[in-house]
């Protein structure tokens, strides 16, 4: 009941070593992630909270069998580190760190086309599928196994958002954060694709804010890209009764979406903390992105504290509807 | 990290990106002596001749503010410089505060036949860097995306190519420029390219870029603002930082870790992480109040960034009520309780403090908060009553 990740997922930890490294291995471990080598160039032969340590991600690979990396090399460094998971086909790659320049990520997104790669962040919280698997730093226990895949470009008021959810009683099919950052790996248009062909999601979350075209451009996919289910998806009620409920405009969106933007209170001009979260020249405001969501169907929440009981009560009318 | 256009003038001599001979003054004397050089300079001196005296500060739209005077005497380049210095410029860019002007930029007067804008930034969604070129430069280049998005070239660049051939022919095509001209226009943009992507710029801007009437093309201004991520790899581009051009307490907070922006209201905001930072403005604002600031203690936040945050969001006279938004993630509640408890302590706060706690040890944290003796620090569950108690204490 996931995306890009579950229980079978082998992990290591590239910055094992480092302080932010070993203590979220620990945290991943105590999730029962599947965190099988760490790499820190120069330390190979080393162990951190029993987990091999390697010099190169390469031997990292080839000796652990593994298919993602979690990344906590710090910011000067990360540009290299990425390469190397890169060099190692990885098939999914999440940056933890925060500050790598952007220029560095130009170049990173330039050699990420062609490839196989996923490359989730960098300045992000990771993903989790809950109860499987967590790769990065979110606090665990908030998180339930359900339905509603959660998107984000935040921290912390992405674990608000999923925590009102679980209180709600809705679980998480997958949550991911894409990062603060103005370039990113990936965008929230590659989720939605993914979420709208996971049977196991029924319902997407989207946290958004001011800056760039991230939502813009998620409610054009929205609109023209998502494709119906086939109609045999088992057990995804929500989905089949969101097609035939009117609640689907602008041809195709199969699934409901909720869309949250943060910033409308925001100045022009004015960086907000994420160095994505700057309005310019007028572009990328709160409302725009609301307005762009609405016009899609996307049902969009005023308030941040009203998250978990909208979604509660939207999906409540689908299924009473049905 | 903004550049003042003297030393973005100075990165765009060293890299091939011709700009009228000036120089920088800081004092009404030195002005002096810079007229008599520039006038020295040159080969054919208009009679008088005459020189610009540019305000330097980090904002756009001097001219109109009065921020560019002319000087046709060494006499008068420095009453003009003694004009400009010391002053606060309050420019459409600035604010109500304005900016201070501590240099001018000197700078030979060019005659000019055409004005054209020329800029690189990133372009995020493709993510990638892009060129924009505009044959109407020398006004507001946004007004111009507004009216007339024709008006402006858009060209991505391959960052492991760098500039094609066909990529410059359009670029000098839609600017207007044939010939030797057109042969200058792709040095110059092939050099503006090199040195955005050298030095790690955010943006690079040249508005105007002009046509002389012989048809040479010179950088009549120049706007570079840095990657603030990427200066470790520039510490000589590090040091050219003017903290006198940042608002003071968002200098002092970014010195140690912390994200503030100064907002014109009353109610003080301490949260962790930058989404949830606007969250809570957000809902502040729709309760019915205004938030002071928007401010994120950071991630690893301990007791000593807790009390940081604190003494920040006290510098603002203006603050009545404090609303703290905090979800514990890794960061335990009960410490963060614990931080709150000290740092108003530490610092006697007495103004009103709403504290919203939420994760990781929430039920000792709020434990902690409710024996607190201190009167004016209360601990509520849910944001919005907590955005609600707030927006009543400071209007109250």
């Amino acid at each position: 009941m996931s995306i890009l990740i579950d229980r079978e997922t082998r992990v290591i930890v590239q910055g094992i070593t480092g302080q932010a490294g070993a203590f979220h291995t620990e945290k991943m471990l105590e999730y029962r992630t599947k965190v099988v080598g760490g790499v820190t160039p120069g330390k190979g032969g080393a162990a951190v909270h029993g987990v091999p340590v390697f010099s190169t991600v390469q031997e990292a690979q080839r000796a652990t069998g593994a298919t993602a990396t979690v990344i906590f090399v710090p910011a000067r460094f990360a540009y290299e580190a990425i390469l190397e998971a890169l060099a190692a086909h990885l098939g999914l790659i999440v940056v933890i760190t925060e500050g790598i320049p952007t220029l560095d990520m130009v170049r990173v997104r330039r050699k990420l086309v062609g490839t196989a790669t996923r490359l989730i962040g960098p300045n992000c919280p990771g993903l989790i599928t809950p109860g499987e698997c967590k790769l990065g730093i979110m606090p665990g226990y908030i998180h339930r196994p359900g339905r509603v895949g959660v998107l984000s470009r935040s921290g912390t008021l992405t674990y608000d958002a999923v925590y009102q959810l679980t209180q709600a009683g809705l679980g998480q099919s997958t949550c991911i954060g894409i990062g603060g950052d103005p370039v990113l790996g990936s965008s929230f248009v590659e989720f939605l694709q993914l979420f709208q062909d996971d049977p196991d999601t029924d319902a997407v979350v989207l946290i958004g804010e001011i800056g760039g075209t991230e939502e813009e451009e998620a409610a054009r996919f929205i609109k023209t890209r998502m494709t119906p289910p086939p109609v045999t998806a088992a057990g995804s009620g929500a989905a089949q009764c969101a097609a035939s409920s009117g609640l689907v405009t602008g041809g195709g969106v199969t699934k409901p979406v909720f869309a949250f933007i943060a910033g409308r209170m925001a100045p022009k001009e004015k960086r907000m903390g994420h160095a994505g979260a700057i309005i310019a020249g007028g572009h990328g405001t709160a409302l725009e992105k609301m307005d762009a969501l609405k016009a899609v169907g996307v049902t969009v929440i005023d308030s941040p504290a009203a998250i978990g009981q909208t979604v509660k009560v939207h999906l409540n009318q689908l299924s009473t509807k049905q | 990290m903004k550049l003042h256009e003297y030393q973005a003038k100075q990165l765009f001599a060293s890299a091939g990106i011709p700009v009228p001979r000036g120089r920088v003054a800081t004092t009404p004397e030195a002005a002096a002596d810079v007229y008599d050089a520039l006038k020295r300079q040159c080969v054919t001196p208009q009679e008088p001749f005459a020189c610009n005296v540019k305000a330097q500060l980090h904002a756009g739209g001097r001219g109109k503010a009065g921020g560019v005077l002319v000087a046709h005497s060494a006499a008068e380049a420095s009453s003009q410089t003694a004009k400009l210095l010391g002053k606060r410029l309050v420019t459409k860019q600035t604010g109500p505060d304005g900016l201070p002007v501590s240099a001018v930029l000197l700078d030979e007067r060019i005659e000019v036949a055409r004005e054209l804008y020329l800029a690189v930034t990133i372009d995020r969604f493709p993510a990638a860097p892009v060129l924009l070129a505009s044959r109407r430069g020398g006004v507001d280049i946004e007004e111009v995306a507004a009216t007339d998005p024709q008006a402006i070239l858009h060209e991505p660049i391959d960052i492991e190519h760098g500039l094609r051939v066909a990529q410059l022919e359009r670029l000098s095509a839609h600017l207007g420029s044939t010939g030797l001209q057109a042969q200058a226009l792709h040095q110059l943009i092939r050099n503006a390219w090199t040195l955005f992507d050298t030095q790690d710029a955010a943006l690079l801007e040249i508005n105007p870029l002009v046509v002389t009437p012989e048809g040479r093309l010179l950088a009549l201004d120049a706007k570079v603002t840095l990657d603030d991520n990427a200066l470790f790899r520039h510490p000589d581009l590090a040091k050219l930082r003017d903290p006198a051009q940042e608002p003071p307490i968002e200098y002092k907070a970014s010195q140690i870790g912390i994200s503030y922006v100064g907002l014109d209201g009353n109610i003080g905001c301490l949260v962790n992480g930058a989404g949830l930072a606007m969250a809570t403005n957000d809902i502040i604002k729709l309760a019915g109040g205004n938030p002071a600031n928007f401010l994120d203690v950071g991630g690893g936040a301990n007791l000593e960034q807790v009390t940081n945050a604190f003494a920040i969001i006290l510098a603002d006279a203006h603050v009545k009520v404090i609303l703290v938004n905090i979800f514990g993630g890794i960061m335990r509640c009960d410490w963060v309780a614990q931080g709150l408890l000290n740092a108003t302590q530490t610092l006697q706060v007495t103004m009103p403090i709403v504290v919203r706690l939420q994760g990781t040890n929430v039920d000792e944290g709020r434990r902690l908060l409710n024996d607190t003796k201190a009167l004016n620090l209360v601990s509520v569950d849910e944001l919005e009553a907590a955005a609600k108690q707030a927006v009543e204490l400071a209007n109250g």
